[in-house]
């Protein structure tokens, strides 16, 4: 007698998938669902170490075939030079549908972090110019690359999060999220956002960089910049409506951990030219990423206010 | 902002890092959630849990350092690093799920934060669906609570095989060993009611960190491992071992008319290039042309990689289909009897059409008929006629279409279900089938396996074949010594009887077939025990190896 029948309540174990390959694959799951289940979906691209390897899952999602819907860069008009030409090259190189949208009316009656405050900077600049640029493609699921590591309010973020008609969140009205199984159903004029990186750290995001060899932004990679020294912050010299006082502007040996916009995004001090040194100094460093955003920390819990009126 | 009082010296030892690279390559990922009352410590004990193992930053230290009324020190609030949202830093509780994440030198963990508070289940369900191990807060002072039981039920009922009962405040109970044991002891019995989790109890104190990450001195009594090791150790991914594949097709990736992959994650079991599948509901077969990835084809995948797979033949697929292992496909029917956890404020009604989404296919369902409604204090069943929020329940529910499915207990990913209410479209219900209610159960999609039954005489044979028809099985009698034949009829799923054929030559069919799962089996003829007494033992045999179901359980 010859059987290869098993005993039915018998269980095998693994690790058989490192978390990463994890991580990946409920990505790719997240992006399939969405592309499948919506009418019009959209990735929001931010040009960031995160959006790129969003940008990598979408392109595993849908291989051999390409990526099916567009990416939307939401330009703020004050992000660093070298974003832009990366954005540039790589949708040219990649032969992505590139959206840009802009707060052109807002830029034109001269909005600005210093004359505005960075609250109704951003409002107009990210959050209005987002929902603007959402209604007027008529998208109705927008990819973010948001983790949930990030930041507390995003901490309960679930990975469909539903928006009303006026793009907002409701923390306490989240719809429950129970396995792989998304809830995809809205009403005319709702939304949903969708964050496939959800589950990531911000270490699994270098790791997966430099396994996975993805390009990113040379403003991530140590050099000497000029930046403006203050206190016990670098601040990136590019627009000139950031009024410097003597001797404040040097040459420093740094570079940034996210990228923002240039008057609101400080640097670090860092020798960090390569991924493997950016992960080394990231284990040893022990400050969360967004602490040197400036936007975060106007107030308490401000990313939760921002993002019930409608940012990510 | 960041400081810059000091460069950061990275000693950039390119062997280091390339050495703590692998080590991070190489780690797996654990799943657990939390769940505890709203003041038995729960934050206090996953804040602890973070700070002792080194995952907090500075920055986020500082935001939660504060001195409170009748100290001079700077005392940190540990619950006050995991409690996000200003709604529930006013209330002073935890409202909704949070997610944490921290790692050790052994593994990567995901925390589903869920809260204990009463009308938040579904909260609750949700952190414990995806999770492999799941931590019940015990307040040493008070006991096994309402709570405390309901979230082991909930969590055996969501199919979580590790329970670990943190039994906490052990400071405020003088470390008594006799307190401890007096709880373990009742929810050890409680655990072993509800099925076949394992249970870990750990005495701890969260606020001082006694076996929390460090073995505590003030419990001598105690010798089993800390909290964290028990979570390093722990196996984190397990599955019942004879699970079929199943893919439920995501989407058709069709980029030119040379390519056609049909995309979707795996939920059970491992495909072969080469395999022979069936897809449903068509009921066609075909086999693995390829598995396709972006980073290059694969030899073979297993649940739960997201992959695309190619046919040798075109066959009709969409999304909302199933491919699966031929030999073992999964059940069907059109009428279903679930365990249900209600979501919504608006209660259950019968006979009113919701949506039912099952792997991709959402489709039209009524739940006909509620059988009872588990009251978690006495976990009686009680008879209602409908579900309200926060209720567990068993019902009966008819859908439009047939569902592909597995039982939820062998099964978590093809047995589960949510539903969705048309008008609000809210989430209103998880479900988790317990087994089909219909004929198309038992007889549309065999419960049996494949198997080849070799057969010395055609009396025997005859006696094999009629009991094997009265168990619905689809069976084929041969005198046609073709292997070919035979791997033909069992690809789509048959018993095949071989009449006198000899059973060397059978064995050297299995041989020239490896990876098989079909089993192959002789009647033995020099037996010298009646006709009866043999047939029963080779169907029992037969039961035993799986090849035909178990016998039914009474429901």
């Amino acid at each position: 007698m010859t059987t290869l029948a098993t005993n039915k309540h018998e269980t095998i174990s693994g690790p058989r998938l490192t978390h990463l390959q994890l991580l990946e694959a409920e990505s790719i799951q997240i992006f399939r669902e969405v592309a499948s289940e919506f009418q019009k979906p959209v990735m929001l691209y931010s040009i960031g170490k995160d959006s790129s390897v969003m940008l990598r899952l979408a392109q595993k999602a849908f291989y051999p075939g390409l990526i099916p819907f567009p990416l939307l860069h939401v330009d703020t008009g004050y992000k660093f030079h070298e974003m832009i030409e990366f954005r540039d090259t790589l949708a040219k190189d990649l032969g992505l549908n590139l959206l840009v949208w802009r707060n052109e009316q807002a830029l034109a009656d001269g909005a600005n972090p210093v004359r505005l405050g960075t609250q109704r900077c951003c409002g107009l600049l990210k959050t209005t110019a987002l929902l603007d640029g959402l209604r007027e493609h008529g998208f109705d699921a927008a990819f973010g690359g948001a983790r949930r590591d990030e930041e507390k309010s995003r901490a309960k973020e679930r990975i469909f999060s539903f928006r009303d008609r006026a793009g907002q969140w409701d923390p306490k009205n989240q719809r429950p999220e129970i396995w792989n199984l998304y809830n995809s159903r809205i009403s005319p004029g709702e939304s949903i956002r969708v964050f496939p990186l959800s589950n990531w750290t911000e270490l699994d995001i270098w790791h997966y960089i430099l396994l996975e060899d993805i390009p990113i932004v040379p403003l991530y990679f140590a050099k000497e910049r000029r930046m403006i020294v203050r206190g016990d912050s670098l601040i990136p010299v590019e627009q000139s409506f950031v009024q410097t006082l003597p001797g404040e502007e040097q040459w420093v040996k740094s570079r940034l951990r996210s990228l923002g916009c240039s008057p609101c995004t400080g640097a670090i001090r860092s020798d960090a030219d390569t991924i493997p040194k950016i992960i080394a100094e990231l284990v040893s460093f022990r400050s969360s990423e967004r602490a040197n955003r400036v936007i975060d920390h106007d107030q308490d819990g401000s990313m939760e206010i921002k993002k019930r009126e409608g940012y990510f | 902002m960041t400081s810059t009082g000091e460069i950061l010296q990275v000693e950039a030892s390119d062997f280091l890092i390339e050495e703590f690279l692998a080590t991070e390559q190489k780690k797996d990922l654990l799943r657990f959630s939390t769940a505890g009352s709203v003041d038995d410590g729960k934050s206090t004990l996953i804040g602890r849990l973070l700070y002792d193992s080194r995952n907090v930053y500075e920055d986020q230290i500082r935001s939660v350092t504060g001195t409170q009324v009748g100290q001079k020190q700077p005392t940190i609030d540990f619950a006050q690093l995991t409690d996000g949202l200003r709604a529930e830093r006013e209330q002073g509780i935890t409202i909704d799920v949070a997610y944490r994440y921290f790692s050790t030198q052994r593994r990567k963990f995901i925390i589903a934060d869920t809260p204990g508070h009463e009308q938040y289940t579904r909260n609750m369900a949700t952190g414990a669906s995806t999770a492999d191990l799941a931590i019940i807060l015990i307040d040493a002072r008070k006991g096994i609570l309402t709570q405390s039981r309901r979230h082991a039920y909930i969590a055996s009922l969501l199919g979580i095989r590790h329970l670990v009962a943190a039994i906490n405040k052990m400071d405020l109970v003088d470390f008594s060993q006799d307190v401890y044991q007096a709880i373990e002891k009742d929810f050890r019995e409680l655990v072993a009611s509800f099925g076949k989790a394992s249970l870990v109890t750990i005495p701890v104190s969260a606020l001082d960190g006694d076996n929390v990450v460090e073995p505590s001195e003030r419990m001598p009594w105690y010798s089993g491992p800390t909290l964290l090791e028990h979570l390093e150790e722990v196996p984190a991914w397990t599955e019942e071992k004879d699970l079929g594949f199943r893919l439920p097709v995501q989407r058709v990736i069709r980029p030119d008319q040379y390519y056609r992959g049909f995309a979707g994650q795996i939920a059970s079991g491992t495909v072969r290039k080469g395999d022979t599948i069936v897809a449903l509901p068509s009921g066609r077969t075909s086999r693995i042309a390829s598995i396709t990835t972006f980073d290059g084809d694969l030899e073979e995948a297993s649940a739960p990689q997201s992959i695309a797979l190619t046919l040798e033949d075109e066959l009709d697929i969409s999304r909302g289909d199933v491919i699966a292992d031929v030999a073992r496909p999964p059940q069907h029917a059109t009428s279903i009897e679930a365990s249900l956890v209600w979501f919504d404020g608006h209660r259950l009604e019968t006979h009113r059409p919701y949506l039912l989404k099952h792997g991709t296919q959402t489709l039209s369902a009524r739940v006909t008929r509620v059988l009872h409604r588990t009251n978690i204090l006495t976990l009686q069943q009680e008879a209602v006629n409908s579900l309200g929020m926060n209720d567990i329940g068993v019902v009966e529910i008819d859908t439009v279409r047939a569902l592909y499915f597995d039982p939820y207990e062998q099964n978590r990913a093809s047995g589960n279900f949510i539903l969705i209410d048309v008008k609000s479209n809210a989430t209103v219900a998880a479900g988790m089938i317990r087994r089909g209610i219909e004929a198309g159960a038992t007889s549309g999609t065999p419960k049996h396996k494949a198997a080849l039954l070799s057969i010395p005489d055609s009396t025997l044979a005859d006696l094999v074949e009629q009991q094997l028809l009265a168990d619905a099985c689809a069976v084929v009698r041969t005198r046609v010594p073709s292997e070919h034949l035979w791997r033909a009829l069992l690809s789509i799923g048959a018993i095949v009887i071989l009449e006198d054929i000899a059973t060397e030559r059978v064995d050297a069919a299995l041989k020239s077939s490896p990876g098989s799962a079909v089993t192959v089996k002789a009647f033995d003829s020099v037996d010298d025990s009646n006709d009866t007494d043999r047939l029963t033992k080779f169907i029992e045999d037969l039961r035993n190896e799986g090849v035909l179901p178990a016998h039914e359980e009474s429901h």
